[in-house]
């Protein structure tokens, strides 16, 4: 007859101590936030420099929108990253899967080598690239459009978003294929080999307003509207059948998420190329943390996917200055070695 | 008052190249517990996840409080029938409170907040399966039995008309399945029909009801008193056991070494 007395406490420990862990995490990753946008303002091909004041034109044209910009990326990649892991149930799912990555290499490569063809000097090299704004926004528009044009084209193969392994295979064709229309366009193109390596690689150095801007959009459209839809990942984590008899409509549920996805990814990709390891790492890093529900894990794995990319943006810039690291390099290298030290952890814990 | 909650007629059910059911009918009445049981591949799982309306059946027709199951709305039959799979989310990184929170998902949608009568819902859940200490803890973290436990709440706090459940018992010790089955009773003289595919012979011979199925079709569905019925249980497993009676209405399957 004690029992009744007992059971309360865990109970109401269990309901404070949930959310305290997911709280402590979000403001730690916003502090972190704040930190690297303020080291983002500060650092300059030239070092560093605190005079925030003297540099402000500086920092309004380029650093600022850099800085958010690649924080912007980040979040994006890892919202991308946390719907693809819950929406496969798988913990190595990553946002690049569907087809997104090698369409928007194609529509990349497309437009470079279309700009070969035309004689303009611009596939040559970074600079030039980065010089003619023209080409800078069709290259926007190409990776954004290759990387929905590659998820539709993936949907198009699995016959709908109804099966998840046939869903992963047909995005693995997909890549396939796109892969060697690109090279094969490389091919008859050389010249534009150097801006599809530098879109692969990753990169933040030309991040401007516009792309903020279109960025900004699509998170605020993609982040409110998964996290509604969270829900029925939460509910996929007993099964499809299980979800199904909680009375979730799974198959239009699935097919707005890919759509969400792609959108996410597509404008992530888009504005600074193939990162790396963002979208895989950050959902990872959140539930090392915190015991989230999915809605939670969105909007954490959002948060802890801008402080990354951000992280190695600051990096790239001031490591090697007045030189510059390609930011997808260094993504790749945290990344892996986050993943790795995360994955130890877990075997250890589990042995 | 009494009559079918959830019935089947005709039922067939085909698994690639093979019928897993074959022209099957039955029906589960409220109150009452039945115990589905049979060797591997008799067709108890898929004939639970068509009598869920998980997927259609092949042929025949299944019919929830009187309508064709596949007439209800989604969240609507969700409210009404609870299924509990038989392999559990092993790897899920959810809180044990909000992995039996779900069984509110039907009632409330994807986008309704939980009310106090939600959260009542899962304590009592939590509860009755002895689950309330490990409300904080991550689902992957928990034992195989523990995790069990807690699928199980969840199933409960869906508060439905139908119950059902595919070897609820795999993983639990001992005491855990007396536990369950006492559950299962409770649950049905609460006035829900409950339908539980069960390895454990002893443990289903303590249901109202037996349902014996062998190679996708129902060969015995009574009462376990019947002296025939437990002949046929034996017979549909080889005779690889002996069914002794231990005292009035009780039976204990003893293995024939």
């Amino acid at each position: 007859m004690a029992m009744p007395a007992v059971t309360p406490v865990p109970d109401a420990i269990a309901r404070r101590r949930v959310p305290a862990d997911a709280a402590m995490l979000a403001w730690g990753l916003a502090l972190a936030l704040l930190l690297l946008i303020a080291a983002g303002f500060s650092v300059g091909s030239e070092g560093w420099s605190f005079d925030w004041a003297g540099d402000a034109r500086l920092i309004e044209q380029i650093r600022a929108p850099r800085t958010i910009g690649a924080a912007l990326g980040g979040a994006l990649l890892g919202l991308a990253g946390a719907i693809a892991q819950g929406l496969f149930r798988n913990p190595l799912a990553d946002p690049y899967l569907l087809g997104s990555a090698a369409g928007a290499g194609l529509g990349v490569t497309l437009v470079l080598a279309a700009a070969g063809l035309l004689g303009t000097a611009a596939g040559a090299s970074i600079g030039a690239a980065a010089a003619t704004m023209g080409l800078r926004v069709g290259l926007v528009g190409a990776a954004f459009a290759g990387a929905l044009a590659g998820v539709a084209l993936t949907l198009l193969l699995a016959r709908g978003a109804g099966r998840p392994m046939v869903l992963l295979l047909a995005g693995v064709v997909v890549g396939v294929m796109l892969g060697a229309l690109s090279d094969l366009l490389i091919s008859f193109s050389p010249q534009a080999l150097r801006g599809r390596q530098l879109f692969l690689l990753g990169t933040t150095a030309f991040l401007g307003w516009p792309n903020v801007l279109v960025m900004v959009l699509v998170l605020g459209l993609v982040l409110p509207l998964s996290v509604a839809l969270s829900r029925a990942l939460d509910a996929l984590v007993l099964g499809e059948a299980g979800a199904i008899s909680l009375g979730v409509d799974l198959g239009r549920v699935r097919l707005l998420l890919v759509a969400l996805m792609a959108l996410a990814t597509g404008a992530a990709v888009a504005q600074a190329g193939l990162v790396a390891f963002v979208g895989l790492v950050a959902p990872h890093l959140v539930r090392r943390w915190a015991v989230v529900a999915h809605a939670g894990l969105l909007a954490l794995a959002s948060l802890a996917g801008a402080v990354l990319l951000l992280a190695a943006d600051v990096a790239a810039r001031s490591l090697i200055a007045p030189q510059e690291l390609p930011v997808g390099v260094l993504t790749a290298v945290i990344g892996g070695a986050v993943l790795l030290w995360l994955l130890w952890r877990r075997t250890e814990a589990e042995t | 008052m009494s009559g079918a909650v959830l019935s089947g007629q005709s039922l067939s059910v085909r698994r690639g190249e093979r019928l897993a059911v074959r022209d099957v009918s039955l029906a589960f009445e409220a109150g009452q517990w039945a115990a589905i049981v049979g060797p591997n591949g008799a067709g108890k799982s898929s004939l639970l996840s068509v009598l869920a309306g998980l997927r259609a059946p092949d042929s025949g027709i299944v019919t929830l409080m009187g309508r064709p199951i596949a007439d209800w709305p989604s969240r609507e039959r969700g409210q009404r029938i609870a299924w509990l799979s038989q392999d559990g989310a092993a790897d899920a990184e959810l809180a044990v409170r909000d992995v039996v929170r779900l069984g509110r998902l039907p009632h409330l949608g994807l986008f309704g907040a939980p009310r106090r009568a939600d959260e009542a819902a899962v304590d009592d859940a939590l509860r009755e399966t002895e689950c309330d200490g490990l409300a904080a803890r991550r689902l992957s973290a928990l034992s195989g039995g523990e995790r069990q436990r807690v699928l199980l709440a969840r199933a409960l706090a869906v508060r439905s008309r139908v119950l059902l459940l595919d070897e609820p018992t795999s993983h639990l010790d001992a005491p855990h399945q007396v536990q369950l089955a006492r559950s299962l009773r409770a649950q049905a003289q609460g006035g829900v029909a409950v339908a539980s595919v069960l390895h454990d012979l002893t443990l289903a011979l303590m249901a109202d009801r037996l349902v014996v199925m062998d190679e996708g079709r129902i060969v015995a569905n009574g009462r376990p008193a019947d002296a025939a019925l437990r002949r046929t249980l034996a017979a549909v497993f080889d005779e690889a056991f002996t069914i002794e009676a231990i005292g009035a209405a009780r039976w204990a399957v003893v293995p024939r070494m």
